[in-house]
């Protein structure tokens, strides 16, 4: 009985542990590398982004009717579609193909349009007659399928609870604001109270050791600060740095989320700061990645698109049909992929949002087969219940 | 395998205290949970209905600021609807710290340990930012007076509660052929079934098929919400009896039906087994002896799904004080035992700000993987101690315990005493040293509360 509670201990310790490779406690045994290289990244826009107004469809002659205070300065991308303004910093990698979006998109949820749930099934990414079904994410069941998988191979960012990665599978998750201020005599002093107790000496190890690498690259970091462009300060441009430095190790998946997406009023201004902070993210990671970014794949994933109208306070209301905006090199971008529905009033759904004429979670899917070799029956069954990916939007190069 | 006071206010209450003296007996435990319950009259809480005020005021004044006739009407809902939303997080912060004052300050606090368990086992959650402040309400009224009573009771307090048959969608789940399903199309939700019996009574493995599931859904329709009551609708009852688990019940639609289906589904063995196991885990450990799980399912049976009895039995089981302890404090439970360990008390905590509750207590919480309430799903929050002991919320843990109760408890203890207080007579030399060896108090305590000794229970 104790030997095997120490050993379940032991596993727990390392199976939720980080670094695990490199920490002393263990020998370099059965770490099988993760079976692919793409890294692949998460983000969850909460608060339900407006896609019209973040990737617009000026030629659509519906549109500048529908927003007449919403579709200013845009940035023209093909005659068709502009982007926000906002997210001029990419336009450069939508030039070189490495950003782009999928538009008229959604998850199946419909009609209630309720944040909490609306975010409960993209991340639980479930389908069909089990949509209420939010006991694990897609993330970690789609892990659950795959060989070789380790604690650290997919990493939950920040010190919410993130449904799309929880589940059977042991992930590791830190948050950048976590700290641990510990004179040299604390340290010792906390190693020897839980030497005997493997589950709290080896999280206790680990958290100093990530603490230690982390003041490390801060300042390395701080010294690449002067040369180059600044990385984005605030929480998004650490939530990205970390993740970066994960993904630079043996992370493949990595997720964590941005807010300040639901614009009800003054949207000009709202959706200005949200999507900047979005942009400064995607160049932080992009910056973090070096050379690994052309193998690499950000999808950024909301609950639901915003009302087709602008309403009479300068801003939108919870809709339907979004966008998904994605980056990468190992991505095909520099174009708006999708079956675009028309924005007139009998296009629209229930004659206020945009039509999805696709179900998000398909990019998704198409995703984790072309990187992780996942089948469609798996696909369609497990990770993304009652899910019809349909045809491949060849999203990946 | 006996009785022990130190281990007795660690494993079934809040932690041992510089003020409150630990646990007489089993017997003693078993009289104050069995008589008034003085913490609540002590502490009150916000009520419901005084919830549920702000709630609906500002649930209007969001509808007028969109729809109000005039620019006027709408800026002054605008105000008012920013006003209520500002008032959301500080009211949701007094009500923790009432929670916890309770936690920190009681005698009975097998009281507050097994509220806290019967709150996460009917886990429900808000709909919207501003329904944040029902939930501790809805816990008060609905959970709180029968942790000593009925099962039966607290089942048909918490399914007719609007909290929940809101958050598990009983509210929208009408019979399709009901006259209101039949007049608009709408039809039946099965979350709150499904969830009734996999997660509040049988259980998982309870030997329920998906039919079973949809007899319940439809037995329950004609239960909803309105403005934020509970109400029974017969016209969107389904027609016709329905048969749960192999039992028939009545055509009529009315709540007397929905009262049956719950008092025989909290007396089922599967009900017992599935529950006493839960304890069992919940207090003793993620591998509980069958003997003590047999025991508590045993006595269930026999006294009806009386609590009182079942967490007697739970007492008196000689497995359930085993001295090596295989449960961890989850975050909430470790600040309350460390601030009761600290000697602060209700007096420290009610008067706290906002500010202050949310730096020294409702942030850290969320770092260690807690935030207040916000637990992932219904399923509530998780036992097994790897779930809580990973290097992020470990280090959350760590860096409480070192800075935090210096500013809480500027007079800290001496930790040569602290170290008794805190672990009682079982204190590891380890710990008795660490506590000597510090170059700081601060440190010292810290060490002290960081150490799985401290952690554990």
């Amino acid at each position: 009985m104790a030997v095997l509670l120490n050993r379940r201990q032991m596993i727990g310790g390392l199976a939720l542990g980080c670094s695990a490779a490199a920490s002393p406690l263990v020998t370099p045994i059965a770490f099988a590398r993760a079976p692919w290289e793409e890294r692949l990244v998460v983000l969850i826009l909460r608060g339900a982004m407006d896609g019209l107004d973040a990737v617009r469809p000026v030629g659509d002659p519906a549109f500048r009717a529908l927003r007449p205070t919403l579709s200013e300065g845009g940035l023209p991308l093909d005659g068709w579609w502009e982007l926000h303004p906002a997210l001029g910093p990419l336009l450069p990698l939508w030039q070189a193909g490495e950003f782009g979006a999928a538009h008229a998109v959604a998850t199946p949820y419909r009609d209630r349009r309720s944040h909490f749930d609306g975010q409960d099934i993209l991340e639980a990414g479930t389908g069909g007659p089990d949509l209420m079904r939010l006991r694990d994410g897609w993330l970690n069941r789609a892990l659950a399928l795959l060989p070789g998988v380790e604690a650290e191979t997919a990493f939950a960012i920040g010190r919410e609870h993130l449904l799309i990665l929880s589940g059977q599978v042991p992930v590791s998750q830190w948050s950048p604001e976590a700290r641990l201020r510990l004179s040299p005599q604390a340290r010792r002093l906390i190693e020897s109270v839980q030497h005997d107790d493997p589950l709290f000496r080896d999280a206790s190890l680990m958290a100093m050791e990530i603490v230690d690498e982390l003041a490390a690259e801060a300042e390395e970091g701080g010294q690449a600060m002067m040369a180059g462009p600044a990385a984005g300060g605030g929480p998004h441009g650490q939530l990205a740095d970390f993740a970066a430095s994960r993904l630079r190790g043996e992370t493949r998946i990595a997720s964590f989320s941005l807010g300040g997406w639901d614009t009800h009023v003054q949207q000009a201004q709202n959706l200005t700061r949200a999507l900047g902070r979005l942009a400064e993210t995607i160049l932080a990671l992009k910056d973090g990645l070096g050379p690994l970014w052309d193998r690499t794949a950000v999808l950024c994933l909301t609950e639901f698109g915003r009302t087709a109208r602008e309403n009479g306070s300068g801003g939108t209301d919870h809709g339907t049909g979004g966008a998904m905006l994605f980056a990468g090199g190992a991505l095909r971008g520099g174009r708006v992929l999708g079956d675009w529905p028309g924005l007139d009033e009998a296009d629209l759904y229930q004659g206020r949002d945009l039509m999805p004429t696709r179900d998000v979670r398909a990019h998704a899917a198409w995703v984790l087969r072309a990187f992780a070799g996942l089948s469609r029956p798996d696909l369609e069954g497990t990770v993304f219940p009652a899910l019809d990916m349909g045809s491949d939007p060849g999203l990946v190069l | 395998m006996t009785f022990d006071p130190h281990l007795a206010a660690i494993r079934f209450g809040t932690g041992l205290s510089p003020y409150l003296p630990p646990p007489s007996s089993i017997e003693a435990m078993l009289e104050r949970l069995a008589g008034p319950d003085v913490a609540a009259r002590a502490i009150p809480a916000m009520s419901y209905t005084e919830a549920l005020a702000i709630e609906r005021a500002f649930a209007q004044a969001n509808r007028q600021a969109r729809n109000g006739e005039t620019a006027a009407i709408r800026a002054a809902a605008r105000a008012e609807r920013d006003r209520l939303r500002r008032l959301v997080e500080p009211t949701r912060l007094a009500q923790f710290r009432t929670v916890l004052a309770r936690q920190v300050a009681s005698e009975d606090a097998l009281r507050e340990r097994l509220l806290l368990f019967w709150a996460n086992h009917f886990t429900a959650r808000p709909k919207t930012t501003v329904a944040g402040i029902l939930i501790a309400p809805y816990v008060e009224e609905a959970i709180r007076p029968h942790v000593a009573g009925r099962f039966a009771d607290m089942l048909t307090a918490v399914a007719l509660h609007p909290v929940m048959v809101a958050y598990l969608d009983q509210a929208r789940s009408i019979g399709p052929g009901s006259i209101q399903g039949r007049q608009s199309g709408r039809g039946l939700n099965e979350n709150y079934a499904r969830e009734l019996l996999e997660l509040h009574t049988v259980g998982v493995g309870g030997g329920y098929t998906q039919e079973d599931v949809r007899q319940l859904a439809l037995l329950l329709t004609g239960v909803t919400v309105a403005e934020g009551q509970t109400v029974y609708r017969p016209r969107w009852a389904e027609p016709g009896a329905e048969t749960v688990l192999g039992r028939t019940y009545p055509a009529e639609a009315d709540l007397a039906t929905v009262q049956a289906v719950l008092a025989d589904l909290a007396v089922r063995p599967e009900t017992a087994r599935h529950l006493a196991r839960k304890l069992a885990v919940h207090f003793v450990s993620d591998a509980p002896e069958e003997r003590l799980v047999e025991a508590l399912a045993g006595e269930w049976l026999a006294s009806g799904g009386d609590l009182l009895a079942v967490t007697g039995a739970l007492l008196r089981h000689p497995a359930a004080w085993s001295p090596r302890k295989d449960k961890v404090k989850p975050p909430v439970d470790f600040i309350a035992s460390a601030l009761r360990a600290l000697g602060l008390g209700a007096d420290f905590l009610l008067p706290l700000g906002f500010r202050e509750t949310r730096r020294l207590l409702a942030n850290p919480l969320a770092v260690m993987g807690q935030p207040w309430q916000d637990p992932p799903g219904p399923d509530g929050w998780p036992e097994a101690p790897e779930a809580w002991i990973t290097p992020q919320f470990m280090a959350a843990r760590i860096d409480w315990a070192m800075n935090r109760p210096e500013e809480m408890q500027p007079d800290l203890p001496d930790p040569r005493d602290f170290v008794r207080i805190a672990l009682g007579p079982a204190a590891r030399e380890e710990v008795i040293f660490a506590a000597h060896a510090a170059e700081r108090p601060s440190e010292a305590i810290g060490v002290i509360l960081a150490s799985s000794d401290f952690q554990r229970r």
